[in-house]
């Protein structure tokens, strides 16, 4: 979909791009211990023996990682293995107490899947692209070198050794930095659906390592450079254009990409070399002889799909097809789960209050939400999770708007004076007397008041200015103190004026 | 005190719940007799005071009316592989000296829980990476055994060499010991003890110093069949913190012992018959044969077709393991460590290894390391993994014709220390040992009787995966008509 170029001296280059995600799953233990997992625990506060590869120590595996590997590969509509097994990648390194990582290197428990991506999730007219997974794999997180808290040591935090990772490997299937961008947003949305990783990438949750090669457009693909670690949407998307901008200048001047690891400085947004292909490491990779391999029956993984929610692209054709909300609409709602939760809580309050059906209030509670809502948070510095105001106390005032109490303009202050104070829709009505007046003989003597003080506009009015209506209704609703009920000033105005 | 020195592991326990005597004198007697056998050098670490301790438990609670736990009051060596707290567990190498663990194994918790107490840890060879003992970081174990009329000293076989000697030298009623290749039953049939290697995932590898994982199986080393029998079924049982542990009920082998062999078949495989095959083993084979015909069982040839592959495959598959196993002994974070002036990580590595491995771990660590190499795995490791299923299959083949196999033990009796100084010569000595380990399946060492030279000769009987109960049986029968009561001559 993308007829990304760049355009070098000696005339157009096509980038090939694929990602390897590292995923934390969200589990209360590690892949193989029992230890706890939680962020920003003290230095080696969260080592068992286990960890820390104590001699005659076991692994074991925590059936849950497993369940939530499972539950990821449903959700990417792909092969689930019935039998995977664990193997060992050996190398030497402070932050890898057994001296090897267990990781599925022959035997993957998921296999090839796919993911629908959209260049503008927004836009109904997109173009969308299916890009295809090769595998996930479960493996061991290593620990963490501290080079901050000693002159002349390095100190060891093994409070991530063992922590469980899925590793989502994608085919090279993307063509520029906005499917790249697309595609990790959309991996990374679909797993907070799923709840198998929290998808926090500022925490080091997820990060990607990115495959970039240039080739002229149809050619083979060229040599590969992997850029380890980069742990945003934007840093991949700036990766992939640094790279390849790069790897072109160094064909174009007669120089050949080498296949090495590299690292991305964003201070600088370019990437240096790690290490190449020469000084890669023989993992002697072999299969764990301390576990035996995984076979799943077929029950489990019918338990793993009907524990599913339903994701975003089913959800987005529902709001659609079902709600009747726009295409961006539906494509903001559903980008984030949180989103589309409250959404749904707000929509079921929202139907119950008003006593109308879901279909009914969905356009109006949409709305709001995206407008109104999402642009207060938005001035307070606040988003949905910390947002003062639920779902219910948010469809109490819709349902005061939807019932003719007050004036959508009412309903803004009502709003601030919710955030301010805590207090509900219908007592800060009820307190500060906004509701909506329906008095016919107020507005008319309003607007008698009114067309009497600016009779060169009645004149200009009457002699074809019809753009002149909003002025009097603007002053109407002014001299009513914004509480009359803007139909009501509609008709009465146009009877008077008539 | 010598003759409670030679009471068994059942007569000790019998003796302690009838209140003949305490669990006191009897540890008192056994901590006398470690602490008079340094020449022998089978314990690395003696803990005279935990013997005593357990032993006092065992009185006091027998006093209180209590119930006694199956080896209430008896005194045992563990192999020092086994991770105990707060007692050196050095698995023989230099790597690991000084290290006490804050842990105990799952095997040796199990037997305090039972009353045993801990006489000691047992020298072993390094990693128990050996046959002859020879490869400890703290010397060899000397056998109590002397061939007639020399006094040289001989090995007690390996890797449980340590466990072998004191169990022979009344230095304990009982040990435990691991088995990889054969590490139990070579050494009880150098030394004239019984020992048995029950079915792969049987006892618990937690908290033993790992050498070859696949192949790691603990088990015990006694007087006879009864001991193995009663101390098996307290180091048995599922653990769920061994993903390759059994998950199966610990059968009560030891009321079940039956030496009655009638409906039973014996298989003797053509395989084994080697070229030049040592005449005294050759004929303690043809003994144990008539014996067990003895007992009722029909004898059925039978073929193993790929047991000269075996040795082999397993010198494959073990270094491979460890290889991985033994990177976790890097002087990061216990242990040994070698820090010279200026070094980097990488050469910290280096030098804590060179100088913290033994010459038989660093060999088997390289050609672990080698077999694994990109290019080189699957003409090495994959080969011997299709050969291993193979081994296996040709025991399932077997086990449908016959209920227990019988071998000699070990192709030769005790050598002397020193006198294999090429590695493949002791590898050889694996050639009858390694195939049921490379099966995973049960397989004990019962002394048979002695050679020309006066030292013990062992028979090897292999069972069907947990039928350990099948291999006690065809054990006991040979033991009762054997009646092996030699004892080595005190020298030491």
């Amino acid at each position: 979909m993308s007829n990304y170029r760049i355009q070098g001296a000696t005339g157009e280059w096509e980038v090939v791009i694929g990602l390897e995600v590292h995923a934390q799953i969200t589990t209360q233990a590690k892949l193989f211990s029992g230890s706890a997992t939680a962020f920003g625990a003290e230095p080696n506060s969260q080592v068992s023996l286990v960890d820390a590869a104590m001699p005659g120590m076991l692994p074991v595996p925590n059936a849950e990682c497993i369940r939530q590997a499972v539950r990821t590969g449903l959700a990417i509509k792909a092969q689930i293995n019935k039998y995977s097994r664990f193997d060992r990648k050996n190398y030497f390194y402070a932050d890898l107490p057994q001296g090897y990582q267990i990781s599925q290197l022959y035997h993957p428990i998921v296999g090839e899947g796919e993911l629908l991506i959209s260049l503008d999730d927004k836009n109904p007219d997109a173009d969308t692209k299916v890009i295809g997974i090769e595998r996930i794999h479960v493996e061991q997180d290593a620990g963490k070198l501290m080079h901050d808290q000693h002159p002349t040591m390095s100190y060891v935090d093994l409070n991530r050794s063992g922590v469980a990772l899925m590793e989502i490997v994608s085919r090279p299937d993307m063509r520029s930095p906005a499917e790249a961008g697309a595609y990790l947003a959309k991996l990374r949305s679909i797993l907070r659906y799923v709840g198998s990783c929290d998808g926090n990438m500022d925490q080091g949750s997820m990060r990607a390592d990115v495959n970039v090669s240039v080739r002229r457009p149809g050619d083979e693909f060229g040599t590969r450079t992997e850029t380890k670690n980069v742990n945003s949407v934007r840093f991949v998307m700036a990766v992939v254009e640094s790279e390849a901008k790069r790897q072109v200048a160094l064909i174009e001047d007669g120089g050949q990409v080498v296949q090495e690891t590299r690292l991305y400085d964003p201070d600088r947004n370019e990437t240096r070399s790690m290490r190449s292909k020469e000084d890669a490491h023989d993992y002697r990779y072999f299969p764990d002889p301390d576990l035996l391999p995984l076979v799943l029956e077929d029950g489990f993984i019918e338990e793993c799909r009907a524990s599913l929610p339903e994701l975003p692209d089913a959800k987005r054709a529902r709001y659609v097809g079902e709600l009747g909300l726009s295409a961006y609409n539906a494509g903001v709602l559903t980008a984030e789960v949180e989103t589309a939760r409250w959404f749904e809580a707000l929509l079921a309050a929202t139907a119950k209050a008003q006593g109308k059906g879901e279909a009914d209030v969905a356009k109006q509670a949409s709305n709001w939400l995206l407008s109104e809502f999402f642009g207060a948070l938005n001035k307070l510095s606040k988003d949905l999770h910390s947002s003062p105001i639920g779902p219910e106390a948010a469809a109490e005032l819709l349902a005061l708007v939807g019932n003719g109490t007050i004036s959508g303009t009412i309903a803004k202050q009502v709003l601030e004076k919710m955030f301010e104070t805590g207090d509900g829709a219908g007592v800060i009505v009820e307190r500060e007397g906004l509701k909506q007046t329906n008095d016919t003989g107020a507005i008319e003597a309003a607007i008698a008041d009114i067309l009497a003080k600016n009779a060169d506009k009645v004149e200009q009015y009457k002699g074809g200015k019809e753009a002149l209506f909003g002025f009097f209704v603007g002053q109407t609703m002014k001299a009513m103190q914004g509480k009359a009920n803007p139909q009501i000033i509609n008709e009465l105005l146009k009877k008077a004026l008539a | 005190m010598s003759e409670m020195t030679d009471k068994t592991l059942c007569e000790i326990r019998d003796g302690v719940a009838k209140g003949e005597f305490t669990a006191v004198e009897v540890a008192t007697s056994f901590n006398a007799a470690v602490a008079e056998a340094g020449a022998l050098n089978a314990f690395i670490v003696a803990t005279p005071e935990a013997a005593l301790d357990a032993a006092q438990k065992v009185d006091a609670a027998r006093a209180a009316g209590q119930p006694l736990g199956k080896l209430a009051g008896v005194p045992i060596g563990m192999k020092d592989l086994f991770a105990t707290r707060d007692v050196q567990t050095s698995a023989a190498s230099k790597i690991l000296a000084g290290f006490k663990p804050q842990y105990e194994s799952t095997v040796s918790q199990k037997l305090w829980d039972a009353g045993a107490g801990l006489l000691g840890k047992l020298n072993l060879d390094q990693f128990a990476m050996g046959s002859s003992n020879e490869s400890s970081a703290f010397g060899p174990v000397v056998s109590p055994w002397r061939r007639a009329g020399e006094d040289k000293a001989l090995t007690p076989g390996g890797s449980s060499g340590g466990s072998s000697a004191a169990v022979a030298a009344r230095l304990c009623p009982a040990a435990t010991g691991t088995d990889t290749g054969g590490s139990i039953r070579q050494p009880a049939a150098f030394t004239g003890t019984t020992g048995i290697k029950p079915t792969y995932g049987r006892c618990s590898r937690w908290g033993i110093v790992a050498f070859a994982s696949s192949l790691d199986q603990a088990g015990p080393m006694a007087r006879n069949v009864a001991d193995c029998a009663v101390m098996l079924e307290a180091m048995a049982g599922f653990d769920e913190k061994d993903a390759t542990s059994l998950d199966l009920p610990v059968p009560e082998w030891a009321a079940n012992l039956n030496a009655d062999l009638r409906g039973k078949k014996v298989g003797i495989p053509k395989e084994y018959r080697l070229d030049g095959l040592n005449a005294d083993v050759a004929k303690a084979w043809e003994q144990g044969i008539a014996w067990l015909k003895d007992a009722g069982a029909e004898v059925v040839d039978i073929s193993l077709p790929h047991t000269q592959y075996a040795l082999a495959t397993y010198y494959i598959i073990a270094p491979a393991e460890a290889s991985s196993n033994l990177a976790r002994y890097d002087g990061v974070r216990y242990g040994l460590r070698e820090l010279p002036d200026g070094a980097n990580l990488q050469e910290m590595y280096a030098a804590t290894r060179a100088a913290g491995f033994g010459d038989e771990v660093k060999r088997r660590i390289l050609i672990g390391t080698y077999v694994l190499s990109a290019g080189y795995y699957d003409a090495y490791y994959t080969k011997a993994q299709k050969v291993r299923a193979l081994i296996a299959r040709d025991f399932e083949e077997a086990f449908k014709q016959v209920d227990v196999i019988l071998t000699p033990t070990a192709p030769t009796s005790a050598y002397a220390l020193g006198e294999k100084s090429n590695p493949i010569d002791m590898y050889l000595g694996d050639v009858f040992s390694v195939p049921p380990s490379l099966a995973g399946l049960p397989a004990m060492s019962v002394p048979a009787g002695l050679d020309a030279g006066g030292l013990p000769l062992g028979l090897q009987i292999v069972g069907r995966p947990f039928d350990e109960q099948g291999v006690l049986n065809a054990g006991l029968a040979i033991e009762q008509r054997a009646q092996f009561a030699a004892k080595p001559e005190k020298w030491w």
